[in-house]
């Protein structure tokens, strides 16, 4: 086992880890807030070819030579909140249901980037390469630092502002929260919206960060892995770091594991069964045989305000 | 106002709804949304291909929409109908393979039975988790589709697929596990068209669907269950049970995409075979407002934009085939917030919805 640690793994490890952090960091405000986010996945989707995009457009375009990924970074945050706020509307002022609404985000996000890579790009779904050098920090250092303070930043805010407060009690107890005088329907559009910004972060790291261009279903189904990860972190923003950490580890292990790791029987071990291990565990906790993991009480139920 | 036309009217609406919006980012993307939407429509209604065609893809939806109907029925919502529908191809396909010498009489039913009791099987697994430990059938239905994409893709690539074969697929299986293709009955309609047998047993499904759900016993106390669990309970009747059958029964029906897709079409079990069909299956019910007539309705309305999006793709200047999955993903957002519509209608109604 000693060999496969190496300083290489643990780079990658943290880049993997980096795109569910941010995504599952977003799924944490939103249903804290009471508001399911099984959209993760859209709206990671959204975000990275938002970014790629507008990274490419900054380039060729514009010439803003080596801050073009910084404008792709923000459209992609900009998608993530769009996205977001189509989904927040949905759920919190219609009151749909809110898997249908995040299930429908997700197949229409599959298709989005494709009709107008289409249109813009006249490629079947994918966007144009992008130069090395004017692509987002790749550092582990860097980006570890990042993430360590917005986790550190992240938990100030759910633990020890009023905001965070009223979130935590929003998704709780939504109707003593309304009795308290707090607004149950704001305080879960700034949830699902941050939401949004986050996982558009996200996404947009998997197109400019990890890769080089946005191509078709990038994502493969992270965002799925992020909302795991929540669940599996408890909906606690320190336990969720360490939950991507080790979902972007198997994620590492299964990239560079392949032929490598033997069997005493000689046989290698198939790759598949290290792509299991995050959702196994998942359902693992969420059953509660390793500790229990309880959702937020309201989580997934429409706020009907009393008249 | 009566009950049909109220069930039909919300459905209609989020369509034409979507395909206005649809036609917007045609036009925003440069080409004439009329023409792309004939393209994507016309093509459908043409014989025998388009209907032809049209039949073999709305197959497997009716499967996945019934699936996911049963569910919501419960009140559960199965998203795992990719993943039930995956394993079950599987085990058919392995069936086929192993006892491909028997005949036919044998080896169609033992087929059926392995496509129906793996998708069962693999949705108990979250209803027996949500009965048992109250976890989530969303979240674990996710985590199961992943994890039988993965156990599936490890069989084949290890131990079902032909030495040498570039393609992660199975080995083909025994040719008396082939079921018709339609052509061979209906005059007109050749046999190199896919739809088979499979579409007959979809249609029979609707049929047996409707019965269980709303003539058996059985079938009321999961309505009653989804409509509200707390009288049902004290109503005496066993939530648990009915999260475990209701689950049951909707993986066995998505498992039943298995025998159009492994008797009726590749003969094999395919890496990637299916479209999305589980998740199309949510739109199907959707739209078809849980009932099995709807199902069919809206699997044929998905089914034919399935088969159209290959001519958007080939005849139109930019449109692609994605406009597919835009159109479904807006026409369930649509559907599922009905609100909007009460609300952007809602006074100029000339009734009470």
């Amino acid at each position: 086992m000693r060999d496969i640690f190496t300083l290489s793994l643990i780079a990658s490890t943290i880049r993997l880890a980096t795109p569910l952090v941010l995504a599952a960091l977003g799924g944490l405000f939103s249903e804290r807030s009471g508001v399911i986010n099984i959209a993760l996945e859209g709206k990671m989707l959204a975000g990275a070819f938002t970014a790629a995009a507008l990274t490419h457009a900054a380039e060729t375009s514009l010439g803003m030579g080596a801050a073009s990924p910084w404008i792709g970074l923000l459209g992609g945050m900009l998608a993530g909140l769009f996205i977001a706020a189509i989904y927040a509307l949905s759920c919190i002022k219609f009151k749909a249901d809110q898997v249908v609404s995040g299930a429908a985000i997700n197949i229409l996000m599959l298709g989005m980037p494709g009709l107008l890579s289409g249109a813009f790009f006249l490629s079947s779904g994918s966007t144009p390469q992008i130069p090395k050098d004017h692509l987002l920090p790749q550092s582990p250092l860097v980006i570890a630092i990042t993430i360590l303070a917005l986790v550190a930043g992240i938990w100030y805010v759910v633990y020890k502002t009023p905001f965070g407060l009223r979130l935590r009690s929003v998704g709780e107890n939504p109707e003593a929260a309304d009795a308290a005088g707090v607004s149950v329907a704001r305080i879960r559009y700034s949830g699902v919206l941050l939401a949004g910004i986050l996982a558009g972060m996200g996404g947009a790291y998997l197109s400019i960060g990890q890769s080089s261009l946005f191509t078709r279903n990038m994502t493969a189904g992270r965002g799925f892995i992020a909302l795991a990860a929540l669940i599996f972190g408890k909906w606690r923003p320190v336990q969720t770091l360490l939950a991507c950490l080790l979902f972007g580890f198997t994620e590492a292990v299964s990239i560079q594991m392949q032929g490598v790791f033997k069997l005493p029987s000689g046989d290698d071990i198939p790759v598949q069964f290290i792509q299991m291990v995050p959702y196994v565990l998942t359902i693992v906790v969420l059953a509660g045989f390793i500790g229990s993991s309880r959702p937020p009480r309201a989580l997934g139920i429409p706020y009907q305000k009393e008249k | 106002m009566n009950k049909l036309a109220r069930e039909l009217l919300f459905p209609l609406i989020a369509v034409v709804a979507a395909f206005i919006v649809g036609g917007i980012l045609i036009l925003l993307v440069g080409d004439n949304p009329i023409v792309a939407y004939r393209l994507l429509l016309g093509s459908a209604l043409s014989w025998p291909d388009g209907i032809g065609y049209t039949l073999f893809h709305a197959t497997p939806l009716i499967f996945t929409g019934l699936a996911v109907l049963v569910g919501f029925r419960c009140g559960l919502f199965n998203i795992g109908a990719e993943g039930q529908l995956y394993i079950a191809a599987f085990a058919t396909a392995w069936v086929g393979i192993t006892f491909a010498n028997s005949s036919s009489w044998l080896l169609i039913p033992m087929c059926f039975a392995a496509a129906i009791l793996t998708g069962a099987f693999w949705g108990a697994i979250p209803g027996v988790l949500k009965a048992k430990f109250g976890s989530h059938e969303v979240i674990n239905t996710i985590m199961l589709n992943f994890i039988a994409v993965a156990l599936v893709s490890y069989f084949t690539q290890y131990h079902y697929k032909v030495p040498g074969d570039p393609i992660l697929q199975t080995a083909p299986i025994g040719p008396s596990a082939y079921i018709p293709h339609l052509g061979r009955f209906i005059p007109g309609l050749p046999e190199r068209i896919p739809l088979n047998l499979a579409f007959i047993l979809a249609l029979l499904c609707c049929l047996l669907v409707y019965l269980f759900l709303w003539r058996t016993k059985w079938g009321y106390e999961i309505r009653a269950t989804g409509s509200n669990p707390f009288a049902a309970e004290y109503g005496g009747i066993s939530i648990r049970k009915q999260i475990i059958l209701a689950m049951s029964v909707s993986g066995a029906l998505a498992g039943m995409v298995a025998i159009n897709e492994v008797l009726g079409n590749r003969h094999r079990y395919y890496d990637g075979f299916s479209d999305n069909y589980g998740f199309t299956g949510i739109a199907v019910a959707l739209l078809g407002r849980n009932h099995p007539v709807g199902v069919i309705l809206a699997a044929l309305l998905f089914a034919a934009l399935q088969h159209g999006g290959i001519y958007v793709d080939g005849f139109s200047e930019h449109v692609t085939k994605d406009i597919v999955q835009v159109l479904q993903g807006v026409i369930i957002l649509f559907v599922a917030a009905e609100g909007f519509f009460k609300w952007a209608l809602g006074r100029r109604l000339p009734w009470n919805v």
